[in-house]
């Protein structure tokens, strides 16, 4: 498995470590509601298809990279940074 | 007569073999059941057969996709313990072990369940204290361990690394000399012809494709072979789990699939007598009656519903083969594979009513289903026929996450990658 990294190109899946999901939203710190933090914490979507997930290239440049990935296929469908998607009000860590 | 004996082998064989009946009907599905089962695998089975037996609810039937043995029941190390360290842990699998050593007489099929121990190595003094906690947790739960030192092992297993160059070296080990391994295709053959004698239909090839629902009530399944109404809908599919759970309505569940591969080398001559697990990284092996070497080690890491693995993981696993047995570093590997896991957010089952009325649910297993088998199928059985749990899968419910009741046997938190 290869993974674009948008800034190291294209580069062994062992240079990456998995951080799961990139579609949770975590609740306002503030928060108390018990089920908005439990369905951040717990609850996955957990698709047989596309799904975005983070990953860091540890091996490398260290940046989060947010990834999408076909888990039926293991086909890499592209990549980018996970701050980029952050700022445009995406999602974060 | 059983079935199964030595005077029916005999008379078979002077009769040529012809007159055996098949070990379980091809059903075909009828239009309604008291309970229907999704997925054909050891959990889904052996629900079947102690609904049956257990609470003479006999209008049931399994349904699988594809063909009976084809997920995680049939892809297993086959390893059966219950050396855990949590007491809801210790309770629920030291009942499995216990249904385990009588399985082959229940069933009238040998389900060549060998008690030949497994022992947990390990290569730190810190390592050790830990080890012997969980065998201190054991005991005191009623189950068996026993404390192996660095000689002791060297005599019983002397394939192990003991030079002086040894990467970890092993400082002792904990043996749990009641667990062992079974035949992985021989329990979902045994416990589908049981069923299928107390009249279960076991239907292959159907694929449950959505939920029959009146409002919120789980009515029955849809399937590549018609509408079945139920009843009691009871979900047991591993892997696939949050599939069904998206055919219900429910979008988000905490379960990830995750990928596991397993190794068999070519056969040779009685080498380990136990199940051995290195404890320098993560690996379990143990030697088949055919005499291949039988392996696997850590989940490749990332989300898959794909059955095959990459080759990083290989890699790992073979390095730490070796580091822990050298003697294997010239074997010839036969076969890998891998299999789908259904991972839970703490690493321990689910077993409950729900999560919708009308439906029941068995999932979360992570890479230890196998050694549940009998409990799980007890205690779902159980569940399913009175509508609440039975003590021992009572603390495995689903709202547990809300609660903060978690079961983590690890300490790892909600990274299911880590159970
Ligand atoms: C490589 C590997 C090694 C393992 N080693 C061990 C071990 O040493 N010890 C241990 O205790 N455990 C081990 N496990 C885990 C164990 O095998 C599983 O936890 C256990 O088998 C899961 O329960 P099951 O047998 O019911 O699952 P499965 O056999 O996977 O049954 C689920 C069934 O549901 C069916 N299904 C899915 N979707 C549908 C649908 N829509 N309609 C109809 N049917 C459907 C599937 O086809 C499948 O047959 C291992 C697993 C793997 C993959
Ligand atoms: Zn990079």
């Amino acid at each position: 498995m290869l993974i674009p990294c948008p800034h190291c190109g294209p580069r062994d899946v062992q240079e990456f470590s998995y951080q799961g999901d990139a579609t949770r939203k975590r609740p306002d710190p503030a928060s108390t509601d018990v089920h908005a933090w439990h369905a951040y914490v717990y609850d996955r979507p957990n698709p047989a298809g596309p799904h975005r997930e983070y990953w860091q290239h540890i091996g490398g440049c260290r940046a989060h990279i947010v990834v999408e990935r076909d888990t039926l296929s293991h086909e890499v469908l592209g990549a980018a940074f996970a701050s980029d998607l952050s700022n445009q009000g995406g999602t974060r860590p | 007569m059983a079935e199964y004996s030595a005077l029916s082998l005999l008379k078979n064989a002077l009769s040529g073999n012809r007159d055996w009946r098949p070990a379980w009907r091809k059903a075909e599905p009828k239009p309604a059941y008291d309970v229907v089962i999704v997925g054909g695998g050891g959990h889904g089975l052996a629900t079947a057969y102690y609904l049956a037996r257990e609470h003479g609810i006999a209008r049931v039937a399994v349904l699988e996709k594809g063909w009976l043995g084809s997920g995680n029941i049939g892809r297993n190390t086959t390893i059966v313990r219950s050396n855990y360290l949590l007491p809801e842990s210790i309770r629920f699998y030291d009942f499995s072990v216990k249904l385990w050593e009588n399985l082959s007489h229940a069933l009238n099929y040998n389900v060549m369940f060998s008690q030949r121990g497994i022992l947990n190595l390990a290569h730190s003094p810190a390592q050790a204290d830990e080890y012997i906690r969980r065998g201190n947790a054991m005991r005191h739960g009623g189950g068996d361990a026993v404390w192996l030192t660095r000689h002791e092992i060297a005599r019983r297993v002397p394939g192990i690394d003991f030079s002086p160059r040894a990467r970890f070296p092993v400082v002792g080990g904990l043996l749990q000399p009641r667990a062992g391994t079974a035949r992985h295709d021989a329990v979902a053959w045994g416990y589908a012809r049981a069923a299928d004698r107390l009249g279960v239909d076991i239907v292959e090839n159907c694929e449950v494709t959505g939920f029959l629902r009146e409002g919120d009530r789980i009515t029955g399944v849809a399937t590549t072979r018609g509408d079945i109404r139920a009843g009691k809908v009871a979900l047991a599919v591993a892997g696939s789990t949050s599939r069904l759970m998206r055919m219900a309505g429910i979008e988000r569940f905490p379960i990830e699939s995750h990928v596991l591969q397993a190794f068999v080398t070519e056969a040779v001559k009685p080498y380990v007598d136990c199940v051995v697990t290195f404890g320098g990284g993560h690996l379990y092996m143990s030697q088949s009656d055919k005499g291949g070497l039988v392996f696997g080690g850590d989940l490749d890491g990332y989300n898959s519903y794909a059955q095959r693995g990459n080759l990083p993981l290989v890699k790992e696993v073979m390095s730490e083969m070796v580091a822990m047995f050298p003697a294997t570093a010239r074997l010839r590997l036969l076969r890998s594979w891998g299999g789908v896991m259904d991972m839970s957010m703490d690493g321990s089952p689910i077993i409950t009513r729900g999560p919708l009325p009308g439906m029941y649910l068995n999932c979360g297993w992570c890479y230890g289903g196998f050694k549940a088998t009998p409990a799980s199928g007890f205690s779902f059985a159980w569940t399913i026929a009175k509508d609440e749990p039975h003590p021992i899968n009572a603390p495995f419910t689903l709202s547990r996450f809300e609660r903060g009741a978690v079961i983590d046997e690890k300490g790892q938190g909600p990274t299911p990658k880590l159970h």
